[in-house]
């Protein structure tokens, strides 16, 4: 700025020495000397000067400054309010991760409870089937010894009753008379021991 | 005059101070000071072109700007720039007075600066207007906002007491001859730089200077582009300047 002004001050000074040799030319072609000394046009040009700055300021003042600083504040505005609006879609979209995060999050921790219910509720039904599994075989079982218990009882009284018949047919044949206790207990007595 | 007679006889002529001449629009009798003359064109001509730029310019509004509201902002901005950074923030009231004489000056010296055109800011009494209008009201303003206080202007407190009357003095001088520095410096650059502009056309008449002349005036030209913008700069930053002065007096 200081190197222009200074610039501008050389070309006043280089003017001025110009100046002086062409106002000779002026004098002899108008007589009365420089044009902007010649008092009688002064009333005129400042007359239209007067009326030319008036309006000038009015258009200036009333119209063209209001509205180019509308403009400007306007622009202003705009670019404050799409920054704000930046800001807050960055907001928001920190918002919408946070919420995406959380649900995942959630996502995740309803997946594992899924998951662990499901395992309870599939252990709690082998539990009950293996019981009941268990309670089939026990009662199979007892079922099979207390048949097994009649066969062998079966099996005692038929040996008996057939060891009966024999000894009693074996008197017969011998030619004795049958004493069916006497057998009856011949037979006990020897039967002791071999079915027990 | 050895110039003159030496144009005579080549058949030169010399009429650097011609394009400066006050003339009336309609007929050639005497220059009243109702007289529509080429004064007025121009003045109502730097009126439109400034319409033109500011208001039709601007008439879109536009929140991204078109080629001329860019160039109207950009006028705005920097002559606001300008009123903010020098007087302050309570020179802003006076924002439009500062930005009418930027817009007038500006456009006063350019459209001077078309070929046959006339300047208005070559003459002494529209620049003495302009600057005598700005001195009156940095002195009605620094009186009506100081008081008494706008003195101390004058009056430097910084400066051993001793001196302070002798600086007084030279304060007081310099303040009253801001206005004719003023004036005289955007005048005396305009009718310099389009008489000389004139003086190298005159010598193109010559077939042997011809080629120099005319390198010499685009090379004239060009610098009083700058000259027309810095010279209307200068007298909006001077404003802003004893504006400055005027609301804080105070050194």
């Amino acid at each position: 700025m200081i190197s222009l002004l200074q610039e501008a001050v050389t070309v006043t000074a280089d003017h001025t020495e110009s100046l002086a040799s062409s106002v000779a030319y002026g004098e002899t072609e108008t007589a009365t000397g420089l044009p902007q000394l010649d008092l009688s046009t002064f009333g005129n040009q400042i007359f239209w000067l007067v009326v030319a700055m008036v309006v000038l300021y009015w258009v200036v003042a009333k119209i063209a400054l209001p509205r180019i600083g509308a403009v400007l504040s306007d622009r202003q505005g705009a670019m404050t309010g799409d920054l704000m609006a930046a800001e807050e879609f960055k907001l928001k979209a920190k918002e919408a991760e946070a919420a995406y995060d959380k649900a995942l999050a959630d996502a995740r921790a309803e997946a594992g409870k899924i998951v662990a219910a499901n395992r309870a509720e599939i252990q709690k039904e082998l539990d009950a089937a293996i019981a009941h599994a268990d309670a089939e075989i026990s009662a199979r079982t007892a079922e099979s010894e207390k048949r097994i218990r009649e066969i062998r009882g079966s099996a005692d009284t038929d040996a008996r009753e057939v060891a009966r018949d024999v000894t009693a047919e074996l008197v017969r044949s011998f030619g004795g008379t049958v004493d069916q206790a006497a057998v009856d207990q011949a037979v006990d007595n020897r039967m002791k021991g071999a079915l027990q | 005059m050895a110039i003159e007679a030496q144009g005579e006889a080549t058949g030169l002529s010399f009429h650097p101070m011609e394009q400066f001449i006050v003339r009336p629009l309609f007929g050639d009798g005497p220059v009243h000071w109702y007289t529509p003359s080429n004064v007025t064109l121009w003045l109502f001509a730097i009126v439109l072109a400034t319409l033109a730029l500011l208001v039709l310019g601007t008439r879109g509004r536009a929140i991204v700007p078109s080629r001329s509201q860019s160039i109207a902002e950009m006028a705005y901005g920097m002559v606001h720039k300008m009123v903010a950074d020098i007087a302050g923030k309570d020179g802003l009231k006076y924002f439009p007075y500062v930005m009418t004489l930027f817009m007038f000056i500006v456009f006063a010296n350019f459209l001077g600066l078309l070929p046959m055109a006339f300047t208005v800011t070559s003459h002494i009494a529209v620049t003495g207007v302009l600057a005598l209008s700005v001195f009156l009201t940095v002195t009605a303003i620094g009186f009506i906002k100081n008081g008494a206080h706008f003195l101390d202007l004058f009056w430097v407190r910084s400066a051993p007491l001793a001196i302070r009357p002798v600086l007084a003095v030279i304060e007081v001088i310099s303040y009253f001859v801001r206005p004719v520095s003023h004036s005289i410096r955007l005048a005396g650059n305009m009718i310099a730089g389009h008489a000389v502009i004139k003086v190298f056309a005159g010598f193109a008449a010559i077939a042997a200077v011809a080629p120099v002349a005319i390198v010499a005036v685009v090379g004239m030209y060009a610098f009083e582009i700058l000259v027309a913008f810095i010279q209307a700069y200068v007298f909006t930053i001077l404003t802003c300047v004893y504006l400055k002065d005027a609301l804080h007096p105070s050194h």
